[in-house]
């Protein structure tokens, strides 16, 4: 047992828990991470004590939760070293902060006849999103194709970008591929066109350093909730003049200048887009959930404990993930057998520990059922990614997703589950 | 038999489980026995999609009297599938409507069942009774 992993897990209290009367092995961290006590006590602090609308009074109280939701936003910026606090806006997750750029972006830019570039391994969140703010303006939506190890076909993007083409919209790691999509290339191919890029980072900011500027996207959106902070918040990053270009999203409260009933005019940014109350709470949790990343990260000084150097931490998180997944990726192969992986890239770098898989002649949903019963929990079904799995002939798929907090134990003990489930089903 | 008779005998044979592997075991046992339904009734419009398994469904009159088949991608689904069908075939449209299902709950798979699973089988149900509503309005007219 690595007693590093362990003092992490003591400091995610879901973690100890048991699921039908076996101790839970979470395995489903694409969809939410547990949280650690910094964020729990936050959420507490804040629901119970600071909690007085923000941006709005002159109390102290309300000043108080106004310091810790803007304390969140630097922080955001620091992260994932955006220029000004003005490129944050905060949102309720990455589906809303897609749809916030697609309602917006092609109302101000898109116009009858042209397109949206989006690739093919896109959660539906990116898709669906595009596809209503075309219909509106009678575009159309285009696809780039992966190809059977599910890597982006990005040799076709230079011609798919057309004149037609207004923006390009791609995830950083597709929640079912679990691939690192080489977005620094896709950046630069658009931008040799004039095309700007929104990636969706839901996956991408939990397993990948991030740094905006140097990247150079227009956009990018993340969720709080699966990089360990509350749910209900999220991050919409833009560049600062297309932001300032595009129409507000929603109107409300606390986006305004002056209002008028003849005619209002907006507040600056980041407020134009944070129409109406914010979830400031919930926005608030970023700052101990990135600091905590941060830090086990090893890129702080301040220590997570008392008697451990960061980078230790970090030393020792990279190598059970990397032993988790070199584990899983032979066991699903040589002892669970029969198993198709969707997502194998020609470089095993660029996968996250993310296994999609289907298991010859297993119904997912059957699986997942009998996994539940052995305490481990896994993802089943269309994982909203229906198009992805549909191209490569599954109707369903099964997931694991490991996050800094999960063992090498827990992957053996996975793994024995679904020999198991494999024998009972057939 | 009834099909209060038949959910009796069902809760019955479960009692011998003490262990929720056995139960399951015998439910995949009885998902693998369950009569095919013909390919050619897998049709869009006899499909109830879940975004966990799929369930086809389809039911046919005989003297009065309805008979279900139907069929599922997910083995589980199928069993409980299996059974609800025991319950169902050969009861007359009027006893199915005023059917109050208890014996999922009583042989402890109430979770199948629960709008949050999504696999199908809820709908499934309200199809069996909307079959039997449509066979009672049917034979009204006749």
């Amino acid at each position: 047992m690595n007693v590093i992993i362990n003092k992490i897990r003591e400091e995610f209290p879901a973690l100890s828990q048991q699921m039908n009367g076996k101790n839970l092995i979470y395995l489903d961290n694409a969809a939410t991470t547990q949280k650690p006590k910094s964020v729990l006590s936050l959420l507490e602090k804040m629901s119970g004590e600071i909690n007085a609308n923000v941006h709005r009074a002159m109390y102290d109280l309300s000043n108080k939760a106004t310091i810790l939701y803007e304390g969140a936003r630097e922080d955001v910026r620091k992260f994932i070293n955006a220029p000004k606090r003005e490129n944050i806006i905060f949102t309720s997750g990455a589906t809303a902060s897609i749809n916030l750029v697609a309602k917006s972006f092609c109302e101000k830019f898109l116009k009858k006849g042209d397109s949206v570039l989006i690739a093919a391994d896109s959660h539906h969140s990116n898709i669906v999103p595009w596809q209503l703010a075309v219909e509106k303006v009678g575009g159309e939506i285009k696809v780039l194709p992966v190809d059977s190890n599910g890597e982006l076909c990005i040799e076709q993007l230079n011609s798919l970008i057309d004149s037609k083409v207004k923006i390009v919209a791609c995830s950083h790691i597709s929640n079912i591929l679990g691939i690192i999509n080489p977005i620094e290339e896709i950046v630069k191919i658009a931008h040799d066109k004039g095309v700007p890029v929104l990636i969706d980072g839901a996956q991408g900011i939990v397993h990948c350093k991030v740094d905006v500027q140097e990247l150079d996207c227009d956009f990018y959106v993340f969720s709080t909730h699966k990089i360990y902070g509350a749910t209900g918040s999220g991050v919409l990053y833009g560049k600062e003049e297309l932001l300032n270009k595009m129409p507000p999203y929603m109107g409300g409260g606390d986006m305004v200048d002056t209002v008028r009933f003849e005619k209002t005019t907006y507040a600056p940014l980041p407020l134009k887009f944070e129409a109406g109350t914010p979830n400031f709470i919930g926005n608030a949790t970023l700052s101990p959930a990135l600091s905590f990343l941060d830090c086990v990260r090893g890129n702080r000084e301040e220590r997570l404990f008392d008697n451990i150097e960061n980078k230790e931490i970090s030393k020792s998180v990279k190598k059970e993930e990397e032993n988790i997944k070199e584990f899983v990726y032979q066991a699903l192969q040589h002892d669970v057998k029969d198993v198709e992986i969707y997502g194998n890239p020609k470089n095993p770098e660029k996968k996250i520990p993310l296994f999609s898989f289907n298991i010859k002649n297993c119904n997912s949903s059957d699986i997942a059922q009998i996994l539940d019963k052995l305490g481990i929990a896994i993802r089943s079904g269309l994982m909203c990614a229906e198009p992805l799995l549909n191209r490569f002939g599954a109707n369903g798929a099964l997931r694991a997703s490991f996050a800094m907090y999960n063992t090498l134990e827990e992957a053996q003990k996975f793994i024995e589950a679904l020999v198991k489930a494999k024998k009972m089903l057939s | 038999m009834t099909i209060k008779e038949i959910e009796n005998q069902i809760i019955e044979e479960f009692s011998v489980f003490d262990e929720w592997m056995d139960k399951y075991q015998y439910i995949i046992d009885l998902g693998k026995q369950l009569t095919l339904i013909d390919e050619k009734e897998k049709t869009e419009e006899n499909l109830i999609k879940g975004c966990q398994s799929r369930v086809w469904l389809c039911c046919k009159e005989e003297e009065g009297k309805l008979f279900f088949f139907a069929d599922s991608d997910a083995i589980i689904t199928k069993g409980i599938i299996s059974l609800l069908i025991r319950v169902f075939n050969g009861q007359t449209a009027e006893d199915i409507l005023n059917a109050d299902l208890n014996f999922i709950k009583e042989i402890g798979l109430e979770s199948n069942l629960s709008p949050t699973r999504s696999n199908g089988l809820l709908s499934m149900i309200k199809q069996i009774k909307l079959y039997a509503l449509a066979y009672k309005e049917k034979n009204k007219n006749n």
